[in-house]
């Protein structure tokens, strides 16, 4: 082994590479998170993962434009379209239908426009899946954290409370509530109140799930001794905490909000498959998958919803997986 | 010597892990990590805790830095008594007391640059320099040999010698006047560990430092100890002045503990009689009753397995607590009755306490 005498910090990594003509001194370095993203842009299948997610994003945002160009409205009836005579109510056509004016055809009985309601549709789906990970994220982050940190009494009351809420049926439970839920409540109504409803249901007994990971993680940082050096400095708790402990909790936390908008997505469509999601005639996956059952000779009523479901699921699961494997290499 | 009182004077420091057992969180016993430990670190010297693992050396560190609050005892730091002070009343003596920790590898936050890592002490205790956080860093990193040009680097970036000089230069920040080390150098390699120890040395002399250095290993101490004091299973067994301890020393554990000192001249090696320490250290759970050392000791009669051997002052500066100790490799007793003997206040010798 080979150390210079006076051991002067050489850089380990080529990160002479990076400093510009413009930065002739400061020498930069390389967070975790940044190695983590060179890793990501390398893993093909996740990068396909995320142009998917960021075409949907952008279909759900962009919605109303895109029908406004390639389709109807949504809620617009075509029974001229539907095959009224034969008593089957089917579309007319081959193929149910599926022309440039109608891109994925049209529904049966109604004749409304498919392709619109698939894309209006992903606006329920995204925005229900995002919010209600983004509460079961702030709530399991926040009491994982504290549950891992504080250890003792606070540990064992937050983790039993864990094993309550998910050993809860909550399935049940929502189909439940959906039943005694009235039209008009908080101020809100209608399927406003309904998407609030789901995003509290789902994101309110999913949480435990973040809650452990982020439980088991505090528990081995906290043995770090860099939290005794923080500790040793006069640091008070809540920086420990948000200083010290979070910035080494954004990858798990990261991963497994990614790794659970997917299972979101699936829960909100069976929800509204069973009739206690969103009620119609706002288009919702879910929903549309459940008005197709009794039409099952016309396949491609309930192709164009299950594919939406099925790719926006395989996206999230592929990207969550790289992300994992960017953020910890040596758990693959 | 002078006769000033010391900076640092620990007395009877007792901890005990409760073991906690069942529903209701019983306690059931106690690991007794340290036990009626005493010591006293004069300002500006370096006093090292020795023992094997699991003595308690490094809880009696972690106990001196307040990171744990000890059973029962005290700890006076110049003058002001730390051991059941509350974290906020705590604060403020932050600045005075810093620690260095074992492994560099877990002493720094991956996601933090070493510029937030060493700029830590100033946010944290909300102190104001006089050019700015940045440029204080900078001047702490160059202290410790490091490039100020790494400001912006993180951790990983750095080796394990580069690493421990980083977690110098944070325990620096806030110029402290005490400073304990534990295992500075244990997770380094032997190359760099001198690097390490030389830089802590001139630390000390350059900025009037006094340090606590916790070691399992007596030839890492050996060169910067005024005093060495040697633990086993939570008990102090001797201390002396450095030079003393290693080449005189009185209690058999240490005499055991220095012959295992690996000697790299083999004529000299051969030599040497090996002491070999039969069977393991009992548990702390249920440490033996009397000397603690007594299940493994030669020596050991009656009196070591009743009563325990108080630490009393064999020599000038030299006490070992021991019923039975070695003679005196030193044959000339006038060497000894030369030595100074103006230390020892009053008082404090009579419970058998001592001075260093």
């Amino acid at each position: 082994m080979t150390v210079p005498p006076t051991e002067v910090a050489t850089p380990q990594t080529d990160a002479l590479e990076t400093e510009g003509p413009d930065s002739p001194k400061a020498i930069e370095g390389r967070s975790l998170t940044q190695i983590a993203w060179r890793r990501l842009k390398r893993d093909k299948v996740a990068m396909a993962g995320a142009a998917v997610l960021i075409f949907l994003i952008l279909v759900a945002i962009f919605a109303p434009l895109i029908v406004k160009f390639l389709g109807h409205p949504p809620d617009e009836f075509h029974q001229d379209l539907v095959d009224t005579e034969m008593g089957t109510l089917g579309p007319k056509g081959a193929w149910g239908g599926i022309s440039w004016d109608y891109l994925f055809g049209v529904e049966p009985v109604n004749g409304r426009d498919l392709f619109s309601r698939v894309v209006y549709g992903s606006r329920i789906s995204l925005l229900i899946a995002f919010l209600a990970t983004l509460l079961s994220v702030i709530i399991g982050s926040t009491l994982g954290i504290i549950a891992g940190y504080a250890g003792g009494w606070v540990d064992a009351v937050i983790s039993r409370a864990m094993d309550v809420f998910l050993a809860f049926p909550l399935l049940v439970f929502a189909i439940a509530l959906a039943g005694v839920v009235p039209d008009n409540a908080f101020g809100l109504q209608g399927n406003t109140l309904r998407v609030v409803m789901l995003v509290f249901i789902i994101g309110f007994f999913n949480w435990p799930y973040i809650g452990r990971i982020i439980r088991g993680q505090t528990l081995s940082l906290r043995e770090r001794e860099f939290v005794d050096a923080a500790r040793s400095l006069g640091a008070r708790t809540p920086r420990i905490l948000a200083r010290e402990l979070l910035p080494n909790l954004v990858a798990p936390i990261l991963v497994y909000s990614t790794l659970l908008i997917p299972s979101n997505v699936l829960f909100e469509a069976a929800l509204s498959f069973l009739g206690v999601g969103i009620q119609p005639p706002t288009p919702s996956w879910g929903g549309m998958l459940s008005d197709a059952v009794t039409f099952y000779t016309m396949p491609h009523f309930m192709l164009f919803p299950g594919l939406a479901i099925f790719f926006t699921v395989l996206a999230f699961n592929l990207f969550g997986d790289g992300l994992r494997d960017a953020f910890d290499p040596r758990g693959r | 010597m002078p006769t000033t009182d010391p900076l640092l004077k620990v007395t009877g420091l007792t901890k005990h892990f409760p073991i906690r057992k069942g529903l209701l969180q019983r306690q059931v016993g106690a690991v007794q990590a340290v036990d009626d430990v005493t010591f006293s670190v004069q300002s500006g010297q370096t006093l090292s805790l020795v023992g094997e693992s699991g003595c308690g050396k490094t809880t009696t560190g972690r106990m001196v830095t307040r990171l744990l609050e000890p059973t029962s005892g005290s700890i006076l730091f110049d003058g002001r008594e730390l051991s059941h002070l509350s974290v906020g009343q705590l604060r403020p003596l932050r600045r005075e007391i810093q620690m260095i920790f074992q492994d560099p590898y877990s002493s720094l936050n991956p996601r933090h640059t070493v510029g937030t890592i060493v700029g830590a002490p100033f946010e944290i205790q909300g102190v104001k320099t006089p050019q700015g956080t940045k440029r204080a860093v900078q001047d702490l990193l160059e202290l410790v040999g490091l490039n100020p040009e790494h400001y912006n680097r993180y951790p990983h970036e750095f080796s394990g010698g580069q690493r421990q000089r980083i977690g110098i230069a944070r325990s620096l920040a806030l110029k402290p006047r005490l400073i304990v080390a534990d295992e500075p150098v244990s997770a380094l390699d032997v190359s760099i560990q001198a690097q390490v120890i030389n830089l802590l040395e001139d630390l000390q002399e350059e900025l009037g430092l006094t340090y606590i250095v916790i070691a399992h290993d007596l030839s890492v101490v050996r060169q910067m100890s005024d005093r060495v004091a040697v633990m086993y299973l939570g008990n102090l067994v001797e201390i002396a002045d450095g030079h003393d301890l290693y080449t005189d020393s009185r209690h058999p554990y240490t005499r055991a503990l220095l012959s295992a000192v690996p000697i790299p001249d083999t004529s000299r090696r051969e030599k040497r009689e090996r002491i070999r320490l039969e069977g393991d250290v009992p548990s702390p759970i249920d440490p033996p009753p009397g000397c603690r050392f007594h299940t493994r000791c030669w020596k050991a009669t009656d009196v070591c397995r009743t009563q325990v051997p108080p630490l009393v002052e064999i020599a000038p500066r030299h006490e070992v607590a021991c019923h039975h100790p070695e003679d005196s490799l030193v044959a000339a007793a006038p060497a000894q009755a030369a030595a100074p003997v103006e230390d020892a206040p009053s008082g404090t010798a009579a419970s058998g306490t001592m001075t260093a």
